[in-house]
Order: C-alpha cells, then sequence, then structure tokens
C-alpha cells in the first residue's frame, strides 16, 4: 500500500529544519520529516529528545526559533491552537483537555461556535448537537455518550472525547503524544483499531511514544529523535525493535532483563484485610498479600485503583481504617514514617519531584534525608559537613549520579541521577522491604536499565521487594508474582508468564470472569 | 397580611444591591477570578452614583456613571491578576481597602464636609404597574417598585440563560475550571476572563449605587456596611448558579428588612443584636455549607500558558 519512495507523494505534513531553544538548551536542532496523507508517523524517542517539542510548534503552542512548515505543500505559520485547528491540525495532549464538569457534547463543540451575536451561539437546542456529535463518531466507529459528564467517563473514554473533539473540528492531521501511558492493554487495542480506521480515510496520524513494541505494532513509518536531531528513518515493515531501540539510545541496549530466578525465603510482609476509608469513599478494600524475602512482587492497575493509597498506608504516611500490616511479626500499623523507616521499610515514592526529594537542596542534603538527626552526620546537636559531604561522595559514586558536585541542587539534575539519589539513598539502608512506586516514571532507557538492575541486585541480596506500576512492561520484566488491583482490591493474582497478559488486562479493567 | 406584604416588598428592595452584586460575582467566579474586592467597587459606585446625581440631577446618568468607573477598577483587577498573573486575594483586600479609604476621601473633599454624610438626592420613584399591582399580596412586592429592583428581577433569568444556554456561557464555565483545556480548544482565556472581571466590576458599581439612589437617597461613609462580603457569601450558597443567587438574596433581603421591622416594633433588645442578624445568617450558612465542591476548579488560580 505505502510507497517506499514517498518524495513522489505530497505530503500532508512537512517539517523542515526547526530549531528551537529554551535557553542554553537545544530542544529541536534542524528536525526535518514528512508525514503522508493516510499513514500512521510514529515519533519514537527518548524523554528530553524534543518530540513534544516539535509537536507543541506543530500545534502552535510554541514559536520556532528558525525552520518552515508546510501543510499539503504550502508553507504555513501557526501562531496559537486556534490557527492549528482552522488548518486541519489536532493533537491530543498526553493531560486530557477536557472540562470534566461539562458533558462529552460541550467538550467537543467548545471553541467552534462564534460567542456572541450569531445564531449558532444560542446552544438551546442541545439534543440537536448531541446528535451531530454522536454521528461524528459514530462514523468512525467511536462508542461515546454526548450527554455523560466527562468526570463520569473512564480514562479510555475520555481518550476517545478527545479524539471526537478533533474529528468534530474536521482535522486531517491528528497527533498523539504518549496516547498509550494511562490505558489498559485492551484499551490500547481498541486505540490502535480507531487510528486505523482514521487513516483509511485519508487522515495522517502523527503518533508519538517512546513504547517499541506500541510502534511496531500501529506504525506505518517511524522517525527517531536524540537529543533534538532527528537520527533515523524507517518503515516500520523493515526495521525490528533491537535496531529502533539503538536508534533512540545510541549504544547497544538489552531489551530484555537479565533475570535469575527467585529464590524467596521467609515471609517478610503480610498485610491483612486492609482498608482506607475517606469521607466514605472506600479507597482500599480488604486487601490482603505477603511477600517474602528474595521476591519481588508487581502490583500492577490502571493509574488510581489504589495504589497509591496502598503505597503510602505501608509507610505509615496515611492512616488505615482497618486491618493490620506486619513485617517480620511486628504490626507497622500506628507508628509513624519514621519508626516504620528505621523498622527497615524503605519507600521510593510515586513522584521524586514531590515527595522523594527536596528539590533546592543539594545532592548531599538530599542522601542524608532521612538520617541526618543521627550520628555520624550529627554531632553535639550540629550538622556534621565532612561527614555528610563524604557519605554523599560515596553514594554518588556507587550509584553512578551524574553531578558535578555533591554540593549541587537537584532541581539541576536529570530526572534519572534524580531517581538514582532517591534508590541509593532508600537501599543504602539495606531494608528488609523496599517499596518502589513507579520507579521508572519518565526516565530514559538506560537509567530504566539500572534501576531495574538495582532492584533484581537488592532482590538477591534478600530483600522483599514491592513493585507498584502501571507500566505492565515493567511488572511483567521484574516480579516474581503480579497481583492486579482494580477500585481499591485485589482482583486476580497469577506468575509472570508471558502469556498471562491477557488476563491481567481483564483484571486491570475490571472484567472478572472465571 | 398588609405587614407581610410590606416585609416582602422591603425584602426586596433590600435583596437587589445583593442581587447585581452577586451575578456579577458569578460570572467572574466561574470565569475563574475570586474578586474579594466586591465591597470596595460597591462603595466605588455609591459615591460616583451619589455624585452625579447630586450635581446633574440624573439618578440614570449617576447609575451608568457608577458601572463605569466601578468597570475600570474592574480592569486594574483583570490587568494585575491576569496579565501580571498577583495574587487575587491580595489585589482584592486591597480593592476594599481603596474603595473604603478613596470614597471617604473623595466625599468630604467634594462635598466639603467632615460629616460621615452629606445633602440629600431625589430617590429613584416607584413605578407602578397597572391592574398587576392590583394582585393581593404579590401585587405589590412585585409591581410596585423602582427600575433597578425590575432590572434585577430580569437580569437573573438573561444571566442564567447566558451561563447555561450559550456558547459564551459554556466558555465562561470552562475557563474556571479548566483554563489549559479552554485554551487549546482554540479560545482566549485572557480575554475571556477579562471579561467576566469588568462585566462582574460593573454589576457591583451598580449594586453599590443603588444605595444612594433608590435606598438611602444620600452617601454616607461605608455605606455598603458589608453588602460586598455577604454577596460573595451568596454566590457559595447559589451554588455559583444565577438563578440561586435570587433566592440567596432574597433569604438575605429578608433578614435586613426584617431587622429594621424589629427595631421599629420596639422590642426590648438592644437595637444592635437586630442589626447583626444578616451578619449571623450570613455565618450561619457558611458553616452549613462547609466543603462544597461546586467551586470552579481554577478559582484563584492564575493561568500561565507554560505547556
Amino acid at each position: 500500500m505505502m510507497a517506499l519512495d514517498h518524495d513522489h507523494i505530497l505530503p500532508r505534513l512537512e517539517v523542515r529544519d526547526i530549531c528551537k531553544s529554551f535557553g542554553s538548551l537545544r530542544a529541536n536542532d534542524h528536525i526535518s520529516f514528512r508525514v503522508l496523507p493516510g499513514e500512521v508517523h510514529c515519533l519514537l524517542g527518548e524523554n528530553g529528545a524534543g518530540k513534544t517539542t516539535v509537536m507543541n510548534i506543530v500545534y502552535g503552542l510554541y514559536r520556532a526559533d528558525q525552520g518552515q512548515i508546510f501543510l499539503d505543500g504550502k508553507p504555513i505559520t501557526i501562531r496559537s491552537p486556534h490557527e492549528a485547528i482552522a488548518l486541519g491540525i489536532g493533537m491530543v495532549h498526553q493531560h486530557f483537555m477536557l472540562v470534566p464538569t461539562l458533558t462529552v457534547a460541550e467538550n467537543v463543540i467548545m471553541g467552534t461556535r462564534p460567542l456572541f451575536f450569531s445564531r449558532s451561539s444560542l446552544l438551546t437546542n442541545m439534543m440537536e448537537i448531541e446528535r451531530e456529535v454522536k454521528s461524528v463518531a459514530d462514523k468512525y466507529g467511536l462508542k461515546v455518550n454526548p450527554s455523560a459528564l466527562v468526570s463520569s467517563l473512564s480514562v479510555g473514554e475520555q481518550q476517545r472525547v478527545e479524539i471526537v473533539k478533533a474529528l468534530y473540528r474536521g482535522v486531517r492531521l491528528l497527533i498523539l503524544d504518549e496516547p498509550t501511558a494511562v490505558l489498559t492493554p485492551q484499551e490500547i487495542q481498541e486505540l490502535f483499531n480507531t487510528l486505523r480506521i482514521l487513516v483509511r480515510d485519508g487522515l495522517s496520524v502523527i503518533f508519538i511514544s517512546h513504547k517499541l513494541n506500541e510502534i511496531m505494532a500501529i506504525g506505518d513509518r517511524v522517525t527517531v529523535l536524540r537529543d533534538g536531531k532527528v537520527v533515523g528513518e524507517r518503515l516500520v515493515s523493515q526495521t525490528n525493535p533491537q535496531e529502533l531501540a539503538e536508534l533512540m539510545v545510541g549504544r547497544e541496549v538489552k531489551l530484555i532483563v537479565d533475570k535469575k530466578s527467585a529464590n524467596p525465603g521467609e515471609v517478610m510482609l503480610i498485610v491483612e484485610n486492609l482498608s482506607i476509608e475517606d469521607h466514605g469513599v472506600k479507597l482500599l478494600q480488604d486487601v490482603t498479600f505477603s511477600v517474602r524475602s528474595g521476591e519481588i512482587v508487581g502490583i500492577a492497575g490502571v493509574d488510581g485503583n489504589g495504589q497509591r493509597e496502598l503505597a503510602l498506608a505501608l509507610a505509615g504516611i496515611i492512616k488505615p481504617s482497618a486491618g493490620t500490616i506486619k513485617l517480620s511479626g511486628v504490626n507497622l500499623v500506628g507508628k509513624s514514617p519514621a519508626q516504620i523507616f528505621r523498622a527497615g521499610v524503605c519507600h521510593i515514592p510515586e513522584d521524586r519531584q514531590t515527595m522523594g526529594l527536596v528539590m533546592d537542596f543539594s545532592v548531599a542534603e538530599n542522601f542524608v534525608l532521612k538520617n541526618f538527626s543521627s550520628p555520624p552526620f550529627v554531632r553535639h546537636g550540629l550538622l556534621h559537613p565532612k561527614e555528610i559531604f563524604s557519605y554523599a561522595s560515596r553514594l554518588t559514586k556507587q550509584f553512578d549520579v551524574r553531578t558535578p558536585s555533591v554540593k549541587k541542587s537537584v532541581d539541576k539534575l536529570s530526572g534519572g541521577n534524580q531517581q538514582k539519589i532517591v534508590l541509593g539513598r532508600e537501599i543504602d539502608q539495606k531494608p528488609k522491604l523496599l517499596i518502589a512506586m513507579q520507579p521508572t516514571r519518565g526516565l530514559d532507557v538506560g537509567a530504566t536499565e539500572y534501576i531495574h538492575q538495582q532492584l533484581l541486585a537488592q532482590r538477591d541480596r534478600g530483600a522483599a521487594i514491592l513493585l507498584i506500576s502501571t507500566e505492565l512492561e515493567e511488572i511483567m520484566a521484574l516480579s516474581d508474582r503480579i497481583l492486579v488491583m482494580y477500585e481499591g482490591r485485589i482482583v486476580g493474582e497469577t506468575s509472570a508468564e508471558r502469556s498471562n497478559i491477557e488476563q491481567i488486562g481483564l483484571w486491570m479493567a475490571g472484567v472478572t470472569v472465571s | 397580611m398588609e405587614l407581610v406584604g410590606s416585609l416582602l416588598q422591603a425584602a426586596l428592595r433590600m435583596a437587589t444591591p445583593l442581587i447585581y452584586a452577586a451575578i456579577g460575582e458569578t460570572y467572574s467566579e466561574r470565569a475563574g477570578l475570586l474578586n474579594l474586592g466586591i465591597e470596595g467597587l460597591m462603595l466605588i459606585g455609591a459615591l460616583t452614583a451619589y455624585t452625579i446625581a447630586f450635581f446633574y440631577q440624573s439618578i440614570l446618568l449617576g447609575v451608568l456613571g457608577a458601572a463605569v468607573i466601578a468597570g475600570f477598577f474592574g480592569l486594574l483587577f483583570a490587568f494585575t491578576t491576569v496579565t501580571l498573573k498577583a495574587n487575587q486575594v491580595i489585589i482584592g483586600t486591597a480593592l476594599n481597602l481603596i474603595g473604603l479609604g478613596m470614597t471617604s476621601y473623595v466625599h468630604r473633599m467634594l462635598f466639603n464636609t467632615l460629616a460621615g454624610s452629606s445633602g440629600n438626592v431625589k430617590v429613584l420613584p416607584i413605578i407602578r404597574v397597572p391592574i398587576l399591582k392590583d394582585i393581593p399580596l404579590i401585587g405589590p412586592v412585585l409591581f410596585e417598585q423602582n427600575l433597578l429592583v425590575y432590572i434585577a428581577l430580569l437580569l437573573v433569568p438573561i444571566a442564567g440563560f447566558v451561563l447555561f444556554k450559550t456558547s459564551l456561557g459554556l466558555a465562561l464555565r470552562a475557563v474556571g475550571e479548566h483554563p489549559k483545556a479552554t485554551a487549546t480548544a482554540g479560545l482566549s482565556v485572557t480575554r475571556l476572563r477579562y471579561g467576566a472581571m469588568i462585566f462582574a466590576a460593573m454589576m457591583a458599581g451598580i449594586g453599590g449605587a443603588y444605595l444612594p439612589v433608590a435606598h438611602a437617597n444620600t452617601f454616607v461613609e461605608n455605606m455598603v456596611a458589608g453588602r460586598g462580603f455577604i454577596a460573595l457569601a451568596i454566590v457559595v450558597f447559589a451554588r455559583w448558579n444565577p438563578i440561586n443567587v435570587l433566592w440567596a438574596s432574597l433569604l438575605f433581603g429578608f433578614t435586613f428588612a426584617l431587622q429594621f421591622r424589629l427595631q421599629i416594633a420596639n422590642l426590648r433588645v438592644a437595637y444592635q443584636f437586630l442589626q447583626i442578624l444578616p451578619y449571623v445568617v450570613t455565618l450561619l450558612t457558611m458553616v452549613v455549607l462547609r466543603g462544597q465542591t461546586a467551586q470552579p476548579k481554577a478559582l484563584a488560580v492564575p493561568y500561565t500558558e507554560q505547556v
């Protein structure tokens, strides 16, 4: 179907020599690529490679420093999303741009009608408008209920509304920024089916992702970005994940985590009937499980199904309303976070920037954040900088934190290096139980690889590890056992065999047919 | 029966300034701007209307002038909080201080008086609607009122219609909930918020103007006497809905009217206790309504276009 030599087809979008700098950072360095009508064109790259920046330029949210953009062969300048929409360019953002208190139809038509002095400014006939929205959705087989409030929809449904919103505006080029991050495997499949229908209709789709398997599944062509530059373009049918990964990272990478089989010892953590209620809302319901030393138990689930509350309850930050948490037989419920930390529970929190680190503190201060008040870091009630610095220097080396100095404040470091500080600080306590929540969120392939190795090393040392992640790939790769959470309950348990992925996906979506 | 009728008539009269101010504030809060400065804007409106009515003998011109001058202060509020992204609570508080200080100063200067009050202006005439005014009980309440009361009663359904049944209203409701979504849909957050704020300030100005030209027929320093803050409470009580603003304003108007009647009735209670009645009702409703979640999500949060 697709021509190999695309020079003879007038591209829907051509981006030529786009440059964009933020301060001294070159986010886009002479980026050029073409998107043809009727294709899914993937933009692959690690975080910070410049994918989102170039798309925000195309959508009018940023202005390029130099370079040109052509739409159907004509040079265009786009100064605002309003202009992009008028030109037929739509974007589904990573964080949905929907107003939760409005209905689906209201969200779809918002901004498409004049605000004043026009018959179409009157929204008195909402039924008519809802029918109109529904007919657009039906045309592409997208199931939406136009009169539903957006706040009542699941994440997958909200994404469909975003796509309908773009289609209603008559887009010919649809940009999707990391669209699968919050979806279950089944929802991802549904999204891919939709995209197939769209491109068959002649639309062009730009699919931004850093996940290789998705690109292999949905892409026609892929442009790979690294450090703000285009480093390669491939037909998906003529490449493989290994080649793409190496283009993306710029060196050889191991895509498969080397993992010895686990050697679980005694039961370390026992959680029984743990429940958390907040203003009558049950966030966690009768959660019961155990983790042995020397094993990684993975908790899978779509974001917001109680994983956060479970992690915080285990770390003593929120109080459960019922149930027990026992570490080597000692009940931890009711103890303070500091007491729980001293009992041997370490916690890599979900958000390193707000919970894991104090961003304007130095590397050294962050390394001793949990034990600066005990010797040798304090003497006669005063901090002992020499000890702190030498300790920090040791950990910096041991955990390969790339920083010019331990006195540098951590907000100057990359996400990967920040995470290594959190990881190093927690692991150096030789925890009995390590709770790792989204330990590689937003990290590049290299840093992810490193964190995974460290977690496995802790397991082999004999720590009990609870890995909570919404990245199913990560759960599958590291865990020895997998639990699935849905609406505050554990709805399934299985081993980490590949063949179980279908079942896990169903559990994540709340389907519990046995 | 007659007593009830005249009490209700007075309740609607007392509710009118609250209706104007609260309708305006409903719009600005829906758009994401928390204007604590209604009290100051109402004072500015009151002095402007009084001054124009006093020197030019035109009440209508006075009310229009109040709307324009208050609208200008609304523009200032929008410039500092939307464009310069200043803290809305602080700017609103400043507006109250400016309103009180400036009106007291300008009033003393213009009317060359050190007393808190000065000469009388003509009061807005009562328009009696023929036939309808003869309906028992309701007739006098609804159809023997001044022009500003009638306009307020019309304003309520119009404000409700615009907010819930037009694309302008949809845009306003969206921009206070999720400004970024509104911007990516191709609308201007800045223009919507400026517009809503200027409208809100003009309404507060008219609400303030009502007091000297239709209620007291003179200007007294600090004559708004907390009505601006009551309007703020009404917006919450009405759950950001213009139609509910009418009922809430009538409730507070009723307590104002009631305390006047009780003072006249010569009860053996210190009149100060009766005077605090509306404010006590305000406090009580706020306590009862604590934890309301209908509040626009982006209320008082400045919007930056950073992606």
